[in-house]
Parts: structure tokens; C-alpha cells; sequence
């Protein structure tokens, strides 16, 4: 597969408060995205996981090192449309990414700064919306929408833009588990039906154990990278970063040692039973 | 315990006489203990903001009554602030309600607007800003200079400084990280413990709520549907899925163990009372 | 409290007013208000007030809707109508101290008072029946030829849809800190002007510091979204007059020129 984001040896810094030092928040960052997958990104606050995320798209670009998206250099100003066309993002804050005052408007937003056809434009906003179930919201004022429901609005938005990828910056942050659950459903779809891919920075252990792949950061660097089974199950080093492992993975942690016979990397809440069930019975 | 607040019947509709007409609370009957920790979960929408801006009488009831004590929250609406500094409440997101030049000032916002001396600020605000977890040498600093997690905490500081008899937050630890919500809740476990003072913790994160209240009150469709120790409410798992809750991940497990024939109490909630349980189990059948 | 505010609201409809070309129904409030101001007595204030009974009729929008958008400015009216009252010379028919009302006075107060009630409405009538959206997409249009002259046509219609976006949100937040405030006992309602004026600053700093950081973010998503301003921008909806524009605004046209020889007429 080909990769659809990669960094080399990343830094960057942000520039200081009078009489300060700098803040650098990435210190050699080499990361690379495969075209497709479906990755979460790991952190607490300060370890540098937005400030990788806004590399993505060139919103940030880099004090030292390199970003490619599908090849393209983001310090390359000629390319930055089509940089930010294929790797779209979703902010945390859902009041302040909404553009316009009409649902289906919001959307068009993108399409419309490309210089999309307008009939093509009313083609792709449907579809968008339809990706993630608001159709029958077109034509609703987005303040009347909950904090889910706009969250979808603006991954809508980027899917009118036909990305390759969307990258999620603590999207869900400021969700209630509802919410939570309707964003996470939709991007999951996404990756899958549309083979979109989906970069999700949060700092909720859950949502790390449904994706495909977990990259915990700390201190502007990356420290673990594997898959959420192979991760999550490190419970003394995430909780040495300000992490905290899944439940399940800390209940079987503790059973462990109490002298059960069970494994660590039972994510799920059926998996968790199951392992702990067999382990009783033998 | 005797009770500290009584709701009695009280119901809140907004916007009254228009087509947007709609009851946030309906016909709510509930009371609050002097001493205890008290978690009220319910999901967006339940109407449990709208509770508890009733509980320091920044809403007026539409009808029903509001019990402080002895007393009738708007027996005398022009007292209303008294109310207000006896129920201290802290809302979501409250940093971004900070608006002085320092910590210090803004933490002493709510005991000046009380009229005390100010040997009795000062007092207030160092001990306010010790419960929040907010260092001495943070306090001389602006606000807007402070990390999120810290202006939070100057925030929650700023209500305790009016040493309230009962202190209310609403989402205390949205938005923080893992350890950021850890310690944020330590802190106000500790406070609680310290001074004795009433908490109502207002949350949708069930583990949170489970592992930290006395007893839960949950709220749904504009009306209470359960309340009781976390024991007991999470015995009644189901009912909190079928309102649209989620349950924590260790009562699924242990509901999951149970729908598996294995003979634990599936009403826990902690990883350790879990894992305790089954521990209990194989140590009995060894 | 705040939340009551109706300036601008638009309530989406299916109507001829809610289907007419912006551009017509910007037009058509720009004609009714010449109308209103050249209006000279009973007759053609009954005209105008025909049109205006159409609109709403046709529009669908309830009258209590557009009686309850009076309220804010009750004071200017009332305002309006002694002024008026008190100082306009001419025929005195009751004098007491320095106050004296003439029956010019009567009959200006009367006719100034129904002059800004129907100016308001018939603008509030406007934007009940026009989203933001089309209302800043038809004076864009409208204005387009001022941009050979470099007046930034785009970029104001940009700023006044967002802010048309933002004040829903800016207004729950103002809520929301005031009561943040009032929960610390901050007291707006009590004091001198001089201490309820400082009661304000908790409330409008974390508003500014709010609006600031809303500002940068927004301006972030938009880049992120690829806007780079007005250059081969195109449009979800372009708007195309229709036939039934064109016959409202002929209409239109035929009753003014009724109401203007009305007015000459003095009537």
C-alpha cells in the first residue's frame, strides 16, 4: 500500500512567550500513514499529538524534517490546496469549525473554494451528507444541531472534497458518549465502505482499542506504535505517560496477578469475559 | 442523613407560550444529604443542567420549590444571593469564565462580591486554591498564561472560596486527559473528605460518577428514573442501556460473566471490586 | 433571557415570499421603504399598508412574530412619538407648564409612530422569509459591480454571514458566563450606573478572550477547508431571477408609482 502521510525526523517549536524559552513540541517525530488505514493517535495534553496533527495538513509546517502527503512536500506552497484538499480536519471545538448558517452551505464550503462545477457541488453535498446519515438535516441552522451532529456536519464538509484522508484533532473531546459513539461510528464507516484514511487524536483509551493501529506519543515523540493489542496492554509504561489502559485491560492486569491464567490483550467487553470465564473454568 | 436541598415536584419549561415550548424538568422530587457525595448522571438533554441551576436559584422554578434547609430558595427573591454563596456551582468548561488579571483576583471574585474583609480573602483564597490543587507561585500569575487543566482548577477554586455548604459541578473533568482527571477528582474526593462539605458531581462518564459518589441520582427524559447507592442502581444495569446510558466497562464484564453462568454479583463497578470478586471465586473453588 | 432576541431570525417556509430571488426581496424592501417615506397621508399609508398585509399574508409568517420583533425598539418609538407630540408647531389644542400639543403634533406623532413600525417590519419581514445565506449571497450579487471600483464586496458579505453565523453561539456563551458570574454572585441588576457598568467586565472579557479564540480557530477550519478568498470561487446555489420575480417587482413598481401620485396629492 502506499503511504498517504509521512514525516522525517519532525520538530518544530512554538515560538515563546517574551523572555522565554521556546516550547518545542515535536522532537524527531518519523511517522509514516498508510493509504487506507485507520490509525489513533495517543497522548496526554503537551505531548505533542495536535501539534503532529497539524502537520497533516499543513497548518503547521515544519521547523526541521519533512512532511509528504501522498508525496507532496507541505512546504511546498504551490501545493498547499491540494494538500489540504486531500487530508482534511476536524477540530475539537464544533461551534467554531461551522462556517455558514445552513447545513448543506457548511458543506458546500470546500467544494465551493475548489472551484467545484455548481451542479457537481450539489451532487457531492448530498452524498456527503448522506455518508454520515444528516441528509435529513440540509437545511437546518447548525446552532440547533447537538455536538455530534455537528461534528458529522464538519466531516461531511470534508468529504465533499473527496479527501484521502481526514484527520481528526481531539474531535471528540468535548462530546458526550452519544456523541462520542455517532462520530466514531461514522469515520469507522468511512474507512471501511470508502476506504478513507482516518486519523483519530484523542486521549480516550477506548477509542484507541477500534482501531487498527495505536501510536502513543510523549514528549514530542513518538514512544509506542503498534496495534491497539500490542499497546494497550503495556499498563505500567501508559500510566507512567499520563495514560491510563482500558478497563478491561487493568482488570486483567490485576487478575494476572492474582495468579489467573488469563491473557492481557482481551480488549473488548466480550473478549474480557470470555478469557475470564475460561480461565475459571479450567 | 438530613437532607441539605429538597426538590419538591418542581418542573422547568422553557419558553413558555411559544412554539419552542418545552419542559427541561418535569415534576422532579429529590433531595440532596448534608455531608454526602452525589453523583447525578444522565445523558445530554436528560435536563440535569437545568436541575441544578435551580439548586443556587439562578433559575427560577416554573412551578414546585426548592428547599435549602429549612428555607424556601425564593421565599425572598432579593436574597437570592445568599443562596447563591451557600450552594456554590461550578460550571462545565469554567475557565472560560475567568476574567482578572491574576489567579489570585479571580479566585477572590466570589468572597469579595460577599463582602468579606480582606484578611478573610486572603484566607479563603489560599486555602480555596491548596483544596484545587493550584500551587502558591500560580496564584500571582494571569490566568490566561495557566494550562487548561490549571485555569479549571482556578475556576473550581473560585466557587470553594465561598466555602459553600454544597459545592456543584457540572462535568468537572470534560476535555481533560487521563491523568488531568485523575487528579482533578482526587482533589475533590479530598476536599469533600477534608471539609465535610456536600458534592454533587454531575457527569455522563459512569465510570467516573461510579467510582467516586456516595449515591447516584440518574436523570432521564426530564424526570429522575432511578436513584440509590452505585450498588443499587448498578444492579438495575439494564434499565440504565434501555434510557440510553452506558453502564462502565467492568459492570459489562461482569454482566457478560454472569449471562456466562458464573456466580458473582454483577452490580460492581470498580476494576478492583471486580477483580476482588473473582478472586474470592477461585480462591473458593481451590 | 437573551435567548429571546428574534433580530434577523429566519423562519424557512415554502412560500412565494421564501421562493422570490433575494436579490427581488432586497429590491422589494428597498421600493416599500421609498414607498413608506413618501407616503403623505391616510391613503397611501393605506396602500403601503396593503402591501405590507400581502407580504406577511402571502409570506406565512405569524403577525405576532412580527409584533413581538417591536419590542426592542419600543423605547425609540415611544420616543419618537412625544417627541413629536410635544414639539411640532402648528394649531395648539392643550397646553399645561412647557408642554403644549398641537394637532400637527397628533398628527405626526401618529403617522412617524406607524412609519417605524411598518419600516421594521417590513424589514423583519424580510428576513423571516430570507436565510442569512441567500440575504448576504443577493446583496453580494447586487453589489458586485461596486468591485470594479475595489470595493471588497466579497470579503464583506464573508464577514457578514459569519458573523450572522456567530451570534447565535456568542449570545448562548454571553448566557452561559453571565450565569457562571451571577453563581459567584456578581450582581448586574443593582448599584449605581458607574458599578453596574464595572459589573459588565466579567462578562466581557471572557466574551472578547471567547470571540478572539473562536476567531482564530474558525479562521484555521476555513483554511483548512482551502478558502483563499474570492478567486475562482463558485456557488452551491446561483440565483437565477424567475418569472414570478419579474411580475412581483412589475407589480411592485405599479403601486409605488400609485402611492407617489397619492403623495403629491396629499393624500
Amino acid at each position: 500500500m502506499s503511504d498517504i502521510i509521512k514525516t522525517e525526523n519532525l520538530t518544530f517549536s512554538y515560538p515563546p512567550d517574551e523572555g522565554k524559552e521556546p516550547v518545542q513540541a515535536l522532537r524527531g517525530v518519523d511517522l509514516t500513514i498508510e493509504q487506507g488505514s485507520f490509525v489513533v493517535i495517543l497522548g496526554h495534553n503537551g505531548s505533542g499529538k495536535s501539534t503532529l496533527a497539524k502537520h497533516m495538513n499543513a497548518v503547521l509546517l515544519p521547523e526541521g524534517g519533512r512532511v509528504w502527503v501522498s508525496g507532496m512536500d507541505t512546504s511546498d506552497e504551490a501545493l498547499l490546496l491540494e494538500i489540504r484538499r486531500r487530508v482534511g480536519m476536524v477540530f475539537q471545538n464544533p461551534d467554531n469549525q461551522i462556517v455558514a448558517n445552513v447545513v448543506e452551505e457548511d458543506v458546500a464550503f470546500g467544494p465551493e473554494n475548489l472551484g467545484v462545477p455548481t451542479e457537481e457541488i450539489q451532487k457531492r453535498v448530498a452524498a456527503a451528507l448522506k455518508a454520515v446519515g444528516m441528509e435529513e438535516f440540509t437545511l437546518h441552522a447548525p446552532h440547533h444541531l447537538s455536538g455530534g451532529q455537528k461534528q458529522r456536519v464538519a466531516i461531511a464538509g470534508i468529504i465533499a472534497m473527496e479527501p484521502a484522508c481526514i484527520v481528526l484533532d481531539e474531535a471528540t473531546a468535548m462530546l458526550d458518549p452519544l456523541g462520542r459513539r455517532e462520530v466514531l461510528d461514522t469515520v469507522k464507516r468511512l474507512n471501511c465502505e470508502k476506504g478513507i484514511t482516518i486519523v483519530l487524536i484523542t486521549h480516550h483509551m477506548d477509542e484507541a482499542a477500534m482501531s487498527g493501529r495505536v501510536v502513543v506519543m510523549n514528549d514530542g515523540k513518538v514512544v509506542m506504535d503498534g496495534t491497539p493489542e500490542e499497546v494497550l496492554v503495556r499498563v505500567e509504561e501508559l500510566r507512567a505517560i499520563g495514560l491510563a489502559a482500558p478497563h478491561t485491560v487493568e482488570l486483567l492486569h490485576g487478575l494476572r496477578q492474582d495468579g489467573f491464567d488469563v491473557p492481557l490483550n482481551a480488549l473488548g467487553i466480550k473478549a474480557c469475559a470470555d478469557a475470564i470465564a475460561g480461565s475459571l473454568r479450567k | 442523613m438530613e437532607p441539605i436541598i429538597r426538590v419538591e415536584n418542581l418542573t422547568h419549561t422553557y419558553g413558555e407560550n411559544t412554539p419552542f415550548c418545552r419542559s427541561a424538568v418535569k415534576d422532579v422530587s429529590m433531595e440532596i444529604r448534608r455531608g454526602e457525595f452525589l453523583g447525578i448522571i444522565g445523558h445530554t438533554g436528560s435536563g440535569k443542567s437545568t436541575l441544578i441551576q435551580h439548586l443556587n436559584g439562578l433559575l427560577k422554578p416554573t412551578s414546585g420549590k426548592i428547599w435549602l434547609g429549612d428555607r424556601d430558595v425564593w421565599a425572598e427573591p432579593k436574597k437570592i444571593r445568599e443562596v447563591r454563596f451557600r450552594v456554590g456551582l461550578v460550571f462545565q468548561y469554567p475557565e472560560y469564565q475567568l476574567f482578572e488579571e491574576t489567579a489570585y483576583k479571580d479566585i477572590a471574585f466570589g468572597p469579595r462580591n460577599m463582602g468579606l474583609d480582606e484578611k478573610e480573602i486572603d484566607r479563603r483564597v489560599r486555602t480555596s486554591a491548596a483544596f484545587a490543587g493550584l500551587g502558591e507561585e500560580l496564584l500571582e500569575k494571569s490566568p490566561f498564561d495557566l494550562s487548561g487543566g490549571q485555569k479549571r482548577r482556578v475556576a473550581i477554586a473560585g466557587v470553594i472560596a465561598m466555602e459553600p455548604e454544597v459545592l456543584i459541578l457540572d462535568e468537572p473533568s470534560a476535555g481533560l486527559d487521563p491523568a488531568g482527571r485523575k487528579g482533578l477528582l482526587e482533589n475533590i474526593q479530598a476536599y469533600h473528605k477534608e471539609k465535610g462539605t456536600t458534592v454533587v458531581m454531575v457527569s455522563h462518564s459512569m465510570d467516573e460518577v461510579a467510582e467516586n459518589v456516595d449515591r447516584i441520582v440518574v436523570l432521564a427524559n426530564a424526570g429522575v428514573v432511578m436513584s440509590g447507592t452505585p450498588h443499587e442502581v448498578f444492579s438495575r444495569a439494564q434499565e440504565l442501556i434501555d434510557v440510553g446510558l452506558n453502564v462502565p466497562q467492568v459492570t459489562q464484564v461482569a454482566m457478560e460473566l454472569v449471562r456466562q453462568g458464573v456466580d458473582i454479583d454483577p452490580a460492581v463497578y470498580t476494576v478492583d471490586d471486580l477483580r476482588r470478586s473473582l478472586s474470592a471465586l477461585k480462591g473458593g473453588r481451590a | 433571557m437573551l435567548k429571546d432576541i428574534t433580530l434577523g431570525q429566519f423562519f424557512p417556509g415554502n412560500s412565494l415570499a421564501h421562493k422570490l430571488d433575494p436579490r427581488t426581496k432586497i429590491l422589494l424592501t428597498v421600493l416599500y421603504i421609498v414607498a413608506l417615506f413618501c407616503a403623505k397621508w391616510f391613503v397611501s399609508y393605506a396602500v403601503v399598508a396593503a402591501l405590507l398585509v400581502t407580504g406577511v399574508k402571502v409570506s406565512g409568517v405569524a403577525p405576532k412574530a412580527l409584533v413581538r420583533g417591536l419590542k426592542p425598539i419600543l423605547f425609540i418609538i415611544c420616543f419618537t412619538a412625544v417627541l413629536n407630540l410635544f414639539y411640532t408647531p402648528g394649531e395648539e389644542i392643550a397646553a399645561f407648564w412647557i408642554f403644549k400639543i398641537t394637532k400637527e403634533g397628533i398628527a405626526t406623532a401618529f403617522f412617524m409612530v406607524l412609519r417605524i413600525t411598518m419600516l421594521i417590519m417590513g424589514t423583519f419581514l424580510l428576513t423571516y422569509t430570507t436565510s442569512p445565506i441567500a440575504l448576504t449571497d443577493g446583496l453580494e450579487t447586487l453589489l458586485g459591480p461596486l468591485k470594479k471600483i475595489r470595493v471588497p464586496v466579497h470579503e464583506l458579505s464573508m464577514i457578514m454571514s459569519i458573523a450572522l453565523r456567530m451570534i447565535p453561539t456568542l449570545i448562548e456563551e454571553t448566557d452561559k458566563i453571565m450565569s457562571a458570574q451571577k453563581a459567584r454572585g456578581a450582581d448586574f441588576e443593582t448599584g449605581s450606573l458607574f458599578q453596574r457598568a464595572k459589573a459588565l467586565v466579567p462578562i466581557l472579557v471572557p466574551l472578547f478572550i471567547s470571540a478572539f479564540r473562536r476567531a482564530d480557530e474558525l479562521a484555521v477550519a476555513m483554511e483548512c477547508r482551502c478558502y483563499h478568498g474570492d478567486s475562482g470561487r463558485t456557488k452551491l446555489h446561483v440565483l437565477h431571477y424567475q418569472t414570478r420575480d419579474y411580475l412581483v417587482l412589475a407589480a411592485y413598481a405599479v403601486v409605488l408609482a400609485g402611492v407617489l401620485a397619492l403623495a403629491r396629492f396629499g393624500l
